[in-house]
């Protein structure tokens, strides 16, 4: 029953780093710019890692991007991934191309089940899951949740959110939806994509971090794949939206309720 | 021909609201292209939402079958993309909701189209049309071109005012449907409502939103909007604690809203927090923290203990009534 898990972690700016667009409207500035693993798919990797300790098996990350990106790989190599895969690219990418070099991945590897974030947090568009799942015409679970809460035993005891079928062969998912909770059951191979309510990642421990260093990464280039590099999506122009300026202090309730009704209108 | 497909959405036997702000879109699209809005509306006996969404003025086409009862994107996409073909359409939208993120990448792997998500506006004219999209959590403004024959987007449905009726609905037409079911390899096994008296929060004229501060006692929170016939929100931290449902989650990886009048109690304005609701018209913060981040963006703040100044603005508030 043992599953083979490939995870997704992509390299973005830090969500607590401040980001500006240079002036020439190219780019984001860079300088003083921290990176990390995406934190959804560190939630996909914690989620490997619990289905592996539970089910047994091998939990592979591929990261598509800059050389840099190993520190991510070996991040998520020191929470307990068994290895990693890095396809070089630098350049600009979309969610359209970086499924057609993860369908390339897939079908090398043949795991069981993909595991990825329902979102990178540096290009914001909840794509590369589903379309992969179509390229491979696999079923898909996006925004992977779960019903107990974050605060919850199980989550203490490192449940699995999905749940892998007692046939070993299908895997039940708990979706966050417009209005609600769905509930899913997909045949494998799937590809599932996590929310935020999934699971509390782990951190890497010191011995982990040691143990990832050895852990093998292997590395390709990008053009080997032989899929279409070229972006479906150009970015023309970056800007910064207006600001919105900050108003006044108000001293207690009256004072909100009297600004609210005369001056703002607003009740 | 350049025609522009909305997907439509529905539930509880109607058209969703957040369709009518996605068929405007369309219909600026289709300005923009000289081609013509048509809307695809899948389901199972969907008997007379069909004529409903007509009504926009807009071509219809139906697919009503057992098999497309739920949304699951495994069959819905390949419906939809042939639609697409069928029409000629240029363009594939929907609303930015949890269906729309959920189905459309799938139609656009199937057309080999590329994608922008939560599109706020568009530019440029013809096959050239480009899409104005947030990254980074709303800190940037990104122009994107998208580079293949078709072009797949959702849009976020507060920046586009709803599509009105039409003096002449569009036409209906059944669209035949192929898929087997023993084929498919998703299955539906369960939907647990959240249900609500209250606005839905992506269209509530008031929003009243709670966060870490109130230590999971929503009570003043939802006292206030009552009162106010407001929606209720919350912090990514509220959800994460349990304390109220998901979908109450306003934010970067939330829900975007844009009321007339947001009330944060107890939420520092984290920039993910800020990136679903600073579209708003006026933001009132109350936080027992002079120094929270909020106090930057909000038009009134009040430094105060929410369990105090929420209870007595809620009684303010059914005094004047
Ligand atoms: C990938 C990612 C995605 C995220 N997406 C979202 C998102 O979509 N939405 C979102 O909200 N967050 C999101 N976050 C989390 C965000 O960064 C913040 O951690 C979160 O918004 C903080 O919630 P909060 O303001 O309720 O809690 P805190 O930051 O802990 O603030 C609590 C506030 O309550 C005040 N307070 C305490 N007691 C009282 C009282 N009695 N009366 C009045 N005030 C009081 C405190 O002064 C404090 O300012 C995301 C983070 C990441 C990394
Ligand atoms: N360059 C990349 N390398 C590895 N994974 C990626 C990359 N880009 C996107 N992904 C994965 O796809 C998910 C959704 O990304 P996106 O569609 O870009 O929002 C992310 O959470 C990642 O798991």
């Amino acid at each position: 029953m043992a599953l083979k898990i490939l995870v997704t972690a992509k390299r973005v700016e830090d969500p607590e780093s401040k980001i500006r667009v240079r002036p020439d409207g190219a780019g984001i500035v860079t300088e003083g710019v921290n990176y990390k693993l995406n934190p959804f798919d560190e939630i996909a990797v914690e989620e490997a890692l619990r289905l592996k300790e539970r089910h047994g098996g091998e939990v592979v990350v591929v990261s598509i991007g800059v050389d840099k990106s190993q520190t991510e790989l070996r991040a998520a190599l020191a929470m307990g991934a068994d290895r990693a895969i890095l396809v070089r690219h630098d350049g600009p990418l979309d969610p359209a191309v970086v499924s057609a070099m993860l369908q390339k991945i897939v079908e090398a590897e043949k795991p069981d089940l993909v595991l990825m974030g329902k979102q990178s947090i540096d290009d914001d568009q909840n794509q590369a899951g589903q379309y992969l799942a179509e390229r491979l015409r696999w079923p898909q679970a996006t925004f992977a949740s779960k019903e107990a809460s974050l605060e919850s035993e199980a989550e203490q005891k490192k449940d699995p959110g999905v749940v892998l079928g007692a046939d070993g062969r299908s895997l039940t998912v708990v979706r966050e939806v417009d209005g609600g909770v769905e509930t899913l059951v997909l045949a494998l191979p799937a590809v599932v994509t996590t929310d935020l309510r999934l699971n509390k990642p782990r951190f890497a421990s010191l011995p982990g971090i040691m143990k990832a260093k050895k852990k093998p990464l292997q590395e390709l280039a990008a053009a080997a794949l032989g899929v279409d590099l070229a972006p479906k999506v150009v970015v023309k122009r970056l800007s910064e939206p207006p600001a919105r300026k900050g108003g006044v202090k108000v001293a207690d309730v009256e004072e909100l309720w009297k600004k609210l009704h005369e001056e703002a209108k607003a009740l | 021909m350049s025609n522009v497909l909305i997907v439509a959405e529905h539930g509880a036997g109607a058209i969703r609201k957040a369709t009518l702000h996605a068929l405007a879109a369309g219909q600026e699209i289709a300005r923009r292209t000289g081609g013509q809005v048509h809307a695809a509306l899948l389901g199972k006996g969907l008997g007379p939402l069909a004529a409903d969404l007509a009504a926009y003025g807009v071509e219809v086409h139906v697919a009503d079958a057992p098999v497309l009862e739920r949304p699951l994107a495994e069959a819905f996409a390949p419906v939809l993309a042939d639609l697409a073909k069928a029409i000629g359409a240029t363009h594939v939208g929907a609303a930015a909701t949890a269906f729309g993120k959920d189905v459309l990448p799938r139609v656009a792997a199937r057309l080999e189209a590329g994608m922008a998500t939560e599109v706020l506006g568009f530019g440029g004219d013809g096959a050239n049309v480009t899409f104005r999209r947030p990254m980074w959590a709303g800190n940037v403004l990104a122009e994107v071109e998208i580079a293949t024959a078709v072009k797949v987007f959702t849009v976020r449905t507060t920046e586009f005012a709803p599509a009105q009726r039409a003096a002449a609905p569009g036409a209906v037409h059944a669209v035949a449907v192929s898929i087997d079911p023993a084929a498919l390899r998703t299955r539906h096994a369960g939907f647990r409502e959240v249900k609500s008296e209250r606005p839905e929060l992506t269209e509530a004229r008031v929003v009243v939103a709670g966060g870490r501060g109130t230590k999971g006692d929503f009570a003043p929170i939802e006292a206030l909007a009552d009162a106010l016939g407001a929606a209720v929100g919350a912090s990514r931290a509220a959800v994460d604690a349990g304390w109220v449902p998901n979908d109450w989650q306003v934010g970067q990886t939330g829900k975007v809203v844009a009321p007339e009048l947001y009330v944060a109690a107890g939420i520092s304005g984290a920039i993910q927090h800020l990136a679903g609701m600073k579209g708003s018209k006026v933001i009132v913060a109350v936080n027992k923290d002079p120094d929270a981040p909020i106090f930057q963006f909000a038009d009134y703040g009040l430094v105060a203990d929410l369990f105090q100044a929420l209870p007595a603005l809620t009684a303010k508030v059914k005094a004047e009534k």
